[in-house]
């Protein structure tokens, strides 16, 4: 027995797994970190919190002030309680570091449930927070430059960008450095810190790939050719670069779709055009009634006409009267492209593929416009992702992403980007042993759900678990392998407020509850033909279907696609047909489809079937309980 | 065991032990290692000079003379410095460092890191048993530390607000049920980076903003035997508090004996979990 420890060099057994959740203090040699480019964080606002809450708790802080000052923080209420807090956490245009996906799993384990859930609009939420200690969250961010400021409350809210931008084959240019810096202008920025409502800006890579018209500010890049005089007095073309801006769309309890402000916006009149944007709505828009003080009710109200006049009028007086160093500042400094060495025995593109690889493969990635790279979707059940697959995911970023970074997407997913047509293979091993390799992720077997009933205090019905139940089965089914649902979606809210996008889904559904006799079941109101492409609509409604018949009226309907689609047809475009009054077949109009579904709808009498009248995840009679809404806090 | 009020005071002992401090003890033999694993995992490898006191041995029968018993055979006297590790986050380690404390033993502590953690820093291993002198220990308990349900029941009833009782399972559970009162304090707060426990300061802030501070009574439980809780015995020793139990039999005893348990109604928080 040797009596001298030694501390300088591994010892042979080095590599075993730590404990779940810590580090070792050595590690073997991996790719150098990434430093992230922004700090979102400002440590401060961490005492400030705690402190508050101390105040709040004390009775010396009124309940109505310390609501808004938590949401301003980005700490949302909870269903049913006030002790616990849902943390936001914002990642401006979807860009997360490796070491920040591990600060987050570590934060879910620590003060949350073990598992985090990503949103629709790129946030990471941690739920069931206890409320005293939502300002240690606030602190673990902070050392990974992370915030959730601004991520609730009336402020700009998180700044999205398409998960494809810089990679999409359509793009004219990437857009997510305009995010980012539009993301560093307004947050903590006092002209937008109270708005009548919240303001979301999303950006995107082109038409097809994002949510350019249903949003406050939608933004899809664009180029022109402009006249130029070079230095010698010549005149010339050159290219210029701007965006398409949308105005005034959103989903919501009504939804609109946003209007175009004119033909091309010039990259210089982007931040003009946003802080008078912001100008109007904050004049406006109405502090009075909750239920409609979105700009999208300004729009409506005010008509697009007069609303457009307003904006390009204020846009001059902000163009003339803005300081000169008012400026965003995109930062144009590529991500540097770098493939991380492989070690040597590691199994080569020579290596056979797991089972499920090819499937996968055509239902998850996407060829970028670099040739070789590709752009891998992680699908989640419902956006959610345990403390584990977080340390895993952030891993696999690090050993296959070349650009080393996440992009969360738009749907509840994942995106690794720059990995090389090589890795595809290993990075699917990698992510079935992760547990994160579900395929269909661009798929209609991806379906969005709202939480829900699981923390929302407005929630009719568990729209987050119907949303993982209709993923099992359509990929029990492989419904994920027909090409000709690939482009529908599936979108779930637990109430009429569309958190969970019902409105631009192919087949959308809210909750609600109904009854027969004293008993009541949830019941969803289903919606089809919605979409957020060129071609965007809302969903026209079509019938009331109880929670337990979701999936059998999903199945039917696309049985009913199958019997009567033209060649060529997917779901969708079958669909858009119907709700246009364009179809000509036996089914030709939602009263038919309606008329398909009728024998699955009627609720069978309680002794007969009495899951019937149970919601999903739940074994005790239904009934609707609802509480305080946060958003127009 | 039954419990009696015996508030501690003072400054804070040092619960954790550096693992270059523990070098140098093993180097000095000023210390006895107890490896808190299972016996094959001890075998394949363990910190030089360890000696084996797996867990589930030492739980098959706690009572003081029993324990008395086994630390003496392992060479621990009533005076012998103990550094207690596991593999488990500290858990192990830290329901025997406190059962030690029970019978009356005080120089004990936990090694501040796990095994794992004390293999990757390339520190020594050993496949070897260490010769052990057998010692007499006494058995002398220290009611203060433990709450039996009685005591627990007790407290509550009579000192009300002045009794933290603190829920170390995890969240999700804590949420289905927990005893009337409980505050959650998941057993993965207590961690640091890299180490067992989270630094006194950090410690001591995270009990702040709860509203527990020096003055507070703490009762720990946890699942089944006071693993997480012993952990969480020793974290809140370390920010400093002194006047902390163990309710060693913990969440499977209260509900065996069917007493009132809270719940966190009308929510589906089971269906956010991605397990």
């Amino acid at each position: 027995m040797s009596q001298t420890p030694r501390a300088s060099k591994h010892d042979s057994a080095s590599t075993s797994a730590p404990a779940p959740g810590q580090k070792p203090r050595l590690e073997s040699a991996r790719p150098e970190e990434r430093k992230p480019r922004e700090n979102w964080a400002r440590r401060s606002e961490a005492d400030h919190f705690a402190d508050t809450v101390k105040l709040y708790r004390q009775g010396r802080y009124d309940a109505d002030s310390f609501r808004r000052f938590r949401l301003q923080h980005g700490a949302y209420g909870t269903r049913m309680t006030g002790d616990y807090a849902m943390v936001r956490i914002k990642i401006p245009a979807g860009v997360a570091y490796p070491h920040q996906l591990e600060a987050i799993s570590r934060l879910s384990e620590q003060f949350s449930i073990g598992s985090a859930h990503i949103s629709t609009r790129e946030n990471i939420q941690l739920h069931w927070v206890v409320l005293e200690d939502v300002s240690e969250i606030f602190r673990g961010l902070a050392r990974v430059g992370l915030t959730s400021r601004e991520a609730c409350g009336n402020t700009v809210r998180n700044v999205m960008c398409s998960p494809l931008a810089g990679v999409c084959p359509s793009e004219p240019f990437d857009s997510t450095p305009y995010a980012v810096a539009v993301a560093r202008f307004f947050l903590r920025n006092p002209l937008c810190q109270n708005l009548p409502r919240k303001f979301k800006f999303n950006f995107t890579c082109c038409e097809e790939h994002g949510m350019a018209r249903m949003v406050d500010v939608g933004l899809i890049p664009q180029t022109r050719m402009i006249p130029d005089v070079d230095g010698s007095g010549q005149r010339e073309q050159r290219e210029q670069r701007g965006f398409k801006v949308f105005l005034g769309g959103g989903l919501g309890n009504r939804s609109f779709v946003g209007h175009q402000l004119e033909e091309f916006t010039p990259e210089d009149d982007l931040l003009y055009t946003s802080i008078a944007t912001i100008r109007i709505f904050d004049r406006l828009g109405d502090r009075k009634n909750m239920a409609r003080n979105r700009m999208r009710y300004l729009v409506d109200e005010m008509g697009w006409e007069k609303f457009q006049s307003l904006i390009l009028m204020e846009r001059s007086i902000v163009r003339a009267t803005q300081s000169v160093v008012t400026r965003l500042k995109p930062d144009f400094a590529p991500m540097e492209i770098r493939r991380p060495l492989r070690i040597s025995d590691e199994s080569g593109p020579g290596a056979a593929a797991p089972d499920g690889y090819s499937r996968w493969l055509v239902t998850n990635t996407i060829r970028q416009k670099q040739d070789p790279y590709h752009t891998v979707f992680v699908t989640l059940e419902a956006g959610d992702i345990t403390a584990g697959q977080l340390n895993s995911l952030a891993e696999l970023v690090r050993k296959y992403s070349c650009e080393g970074v996440a992009r969360i997407g738009f749907v509840q997913n994942v995106a690794l980007r720059f990995v090389h047509s090589d890795d595809l293979a290993p990075l699917y091993a990698g992510l079935l042993g992760a547990g994160l390799a579900k395929s269909g992720a661009l798929t209609m077997a991806a379906p969005i759900g709202c939480s829900g009933t699981t923390s929302c205090n407005l929630a009719l019905t568990n729209s987050h678990r119907l949303a993982k139940e209709i993923q099992r089965k359509f990929l029990e089914l492989g419904l994920d392998k027909d090409p000709d649902l690939a482009d529908s979606t599936i979108k779930i809210s637990g109430c009429p407020n569309s958190c969970g996008q019902h409105g631009i889904a192919t087949i959308g559904f809210f909750g609600g509850g109904a009854r027969v006799g004293k008993d009541m079941y949830a019941n969803y109101q289903m919606l089809l033909g919605g979409r957020s492409d060129g071609l965007t609509m809302l969903g026209q409604t079509c019938t009331r279907v109880p929670a337990k018949r979701v999936i059998p009226v999903i199945l039917r309907i696309i049985e009913v696609f199958r019997a009567n689609r033209r060649p060529g047809d997917t779901l969708k475009s079958w669909i858009h047909r119907v709700v246009s009054d364009a179809e000509d077949s036996g089914v030709s109009s939602i009263k038919d489809i309606k008329a398909e579904l009728q024998p699955l709808l009627a609720p069978p009498a309680k002794d007969d079937d009495p899951d019937f009248y149970l919601d999903y995840g739940s074994d005790t009679s239904y009934h609707t309980k609802t509480g305080k809404g946060e958003c127009a806090a | 065991m039954s419990g009696s009020d015996v508030a501690g005071a003072g400054p804070a002992p040092a619960v954790t032990t550096d693992a270059d401090v523990l070098r140098g003890e093993i180097r000095d033999r000023s210390a006895v290692v107890v490896d808190a694993r299972r016996p094959e995992d001890y075998k394949r490898s363990h910190i030089p000079t360890a000696v084996n006191l797996p867990l589930a041995d030492l739980l098959s029968d706690d009572g003081p003379d029993r324990v008395a018993g086994i630390a003496g055979s392992l060479g621990i006297g009533d005076e012998t410095r103990v550094v207690v590790y596991d593999d488990s986050f500290g858990a192990l380690a830290s329901r025997i460092a406190w059962t030690l404390e029970y019978i009356g033993h005080a120089d004990v502590t936990l090694l501040d890191t796990t095994y794992a953690q004390w293999r990757s820093m390339g520190m020594e291993t050993d496949d070897a048993a260490p010769p052990v002198t057998p010692r007499e220990h006494s058995a002398a308990p220290e009611p203060g530390i433990l709450a039996t349900h009685e005591y627990l029941e007790k407290a509550v009833a009579d000192r009300g607000d002045d009794v933290v009782l603190v829920d170390n399972r995890e969240r999700l559970n804590f949420l289905e049920q927990h005893i009337p009162g409980a505050v959650s304090l998941p057993y993965r707060t207590l961690a640091g980076p890299d180490r067992i426990l989270r630094g006194r300061e950090d410690m001591r802030r995270l009990l702040a903003n709860r509203g527990i501070g020096d003055g507070s009574e703490i009762i720990t439980y946890c699942g089944s035997v006071g693993t997480l809780s012993g952990l969480a015995y020793y974290a809140m020793k370390s920010a400093g508090l002194s006047n902390i139990r163990l309710y060693v039999r913990s969440f499977k005893e209260w509900k065996s004996l069917q007493k009132p348990t809270a719940t966190q109604a009308d929510a589906n928080y089971w269906d956010l979990s991605a397990e």
